[in-house]
């Protein structure tokens, strides 16, 4: 079983999750978090452009079977690139995820995922 | 397309033949008549109203939608503040209640910019002309406001200014003309305060539009929730509020017929309202904020119309009637799939047609020319909106997606208006819905 973490841009949430469904991935969380990259983003206050110090970004965060990994990281991939890739498009970490436990049933491990 | 070019040749021309002849009665003026300083203070009031029903709409609408599109959604009420407030003292007040110009549309050179207007006491209602200007053009300002809400969440923002100027010149204030100011169905439909004028021909208008454009991205499958049904609720407060002022205002007095509309006002939106919670918990077994803020939106467009001529009664069944009927009709919709977003033609239209034709039922005084008659009046003058509306709306919507491009393209819808069209976001960090 791994997580996968991934950071995208606020702007691709629709095309990622829609690329996600796709490919069968259903159970997904999402939270609006920001920080710091290698990006800068000129936003417009009152006619200037001012550049925000902090960056908003989209976390998403998957945990899988270790047959999905790969799908998922691939449909990630294909759906939250601008223009083919540019700075700021995000990053996707995966972890060893060491258990899963469904509450409701108790159910454990792959089954509960 | 070819009804724009028309417009266009005629509307020059007859500015033309016009222009000479009302200069002159203009500029001869003689002892102006006195000012009544209770209506005036009323109607200034009423001004002010009226306006704060714009950012209330903005609310209403902006707390509907998700969040990527509420900035852009609020947008679209302030660029009317923008767009319609300009064009009304350039040119809207000369079109609507300017000389008749063969019962279609008004224009007299005096009031073009508000020149002729700026020293005048109108004689009918002792009110200096700028307050009366001013009061009118709230109403051509909230009006394509309220269509915006047909296709929230995924027209072009350039496309939208463009067409509710066009709207605003070829079709509001035309059918102002031909109800309130001269034009040919002046003094027969009772359309006391915009029933036709403004949410008719929004409602109708706004469902054209949807229908041209298509449903959004995603519709009906994807859940679209509202981001923010405080805001939408503190929204339908503030049209509640600034309601007093569209109806009680539109008396242009400060006497009796005021707080008859005043307490119709009052009556048919708490109805309205009322009903739509009754409905919601009979049929959900829950009563919902959105029903409730729905319900009030029905019960004042339905009264609408009416105010200055039912009685408090009549309100409460008017407002009542309104709900009953919205309500299945939206439910309908549901059926039907087609994508008015935030149900301007479900509410606005529905309700507007509900308080024009329901009003010859329940007037205070009887016309002597009988209810028949009046319902006929009245018939006559909803068909007029919506043909007026719906083939012009029609046109324009046409026109301008093919200069400017109206719907907006997948990639910027699915983004979000904010992001794509203002590069702005509305909230800091709330989730995404």
């Amino acid at each position: 079983m791994k997580l996968i973490i991934a950071i995208i841009q606020p702007d691709k949430v629709d095309q990622v999750r829609e690329a996600l469904y796709a490919a069968e991935i259903y159970r997904v969380t999402i939270s609006r978090v920001t920080g710091h990259g290698q990006q800068v983003d000129p936003e417009l206050y009152r006619g200037q452009e001012i550049a925000g110090n902090l960056i908003p970004k989209v976390r998403l965060e998957i945990a899988v079977n270790d047959n999905f990994v790969q799908p998922t990281i691939d449909a990630i991939l294909n759906s939250a690139r601008h223009n083919g890739g540019e700075v700021g498009d995000g990053k996707i970490f995966v972890l060893p995820l060491e258990e899963c436990i469904r509450i409701r049933t108790g159910e454990q491990g792959g089954q509960a995922i | 397309m070819k009804s724009w070019i028309r417009v266009g040749v005629v509307v020059p021309a007859v500015l033309l033949c016009m222009s000479a002849s009302c200069w002159a009665q203009v500029s001869g003026a003689g002892e102006p008549p006195p000012i009544d300083a209770g209506t005036t203070a009323w109607m200034l009031t009423s001004v002010a109203l009226v306006l704060l029903m714009v950012p209330g709409l903005a609310m209403f609408y902006g707390g509907l939608v998700r969040t990527k599109n509420v900035v852009g959604t609020m947008m679209h009420s302030y660029a009317a503040m923008a767009i319609i407030g300009v064009i009304w003292v350039v040119c809207g007040y000369a079109m609507s209640f300017g000389a008749d110009v063969a019962g279609i549309v008004g224009w007299d050179w005096g009031k073009f910019l508000l020149r002729g207007v700026d020293g005048q006491v109108m004689p009918d209602y002792h009110v200096p002309e700028l307050v009366f200007a001013m009061f009118q053009g709230k109403f051509a300002i909230i009006t394509p406001a309220l269509i915006a809400g047909a296709f929230a969440e995924r027209v072009r923002f350039r496309g939208y200014c463009v067409f509710i100027a066009l709207w605003s010149l070829l079709v509001y204030n035309p059918l102002a003309h031909i109800v309130w100011g001269g034009g040919y169905l002046t003094g027969e439909a009772i359309d006391f305060a915009g029933g036709t004028v403004v949410h008719i021909s929004a409602g109708v208008s706004g469902l054209v539009a949807a229908l041209y454009l298509g449903a959004r991205r995603g519709y009906p499958r994807t859940a679209m929730h509202p981001n923010n049904l405080v805001m939408t609720l503190t929204g339908a407060g503030l049209l509640w509020v600034g309601w007093f002022g569209f109806n009680a205002g539109s008396a242009v007095s400060s006497g009796l017929q005021t707080a008859q509309a005043l307490t119709a006002t009052q009556a048919a939106a708490a109805s309205g309202a009322l009903m739509w919670m009754i409905l919601e918990g009979l049929v959900h077994r829950k009563a919902t904020s959105l029903g409730v803020a729905s319900g009030i939106v029905a019960g004042l467009v339905a009264i609408t119309p009416a105010a200055g001529s039912v009685t408090p009664a009549g309100a409460v069944i008017l407002g009542a009637a309104a709900s009953l009927i919205c309500y299945p009709g939206l439910m309908l919709k549901a059926r039907l799939g087609y994508d008015d977003s935030l149900d301007v033609f479900g509410i606005h239209g529905v309700a507007g047609i509900v308080g024009a034709v329901g009003l010859a039922f329940l007037l205070r005084d009887v016309p002597e020319h009988g209810v028949a008659t009046q319902l006929w009046y009245q018939v006559k003058g909803v068909v007029v909106s919506v043909a007026v509306a719906a083939t012009l709306t029609f046109a324009l919507v046409v026109l301008v997606d093919w200069l400017l491009g109206l719907r907006l393209d997948d990639e910027a819808e699915m983004a979000g208006m904010d992001h794509s069209l203002h590069g702005e976001h509305g909230y800091g960090l709330l989730n995404p819905t």
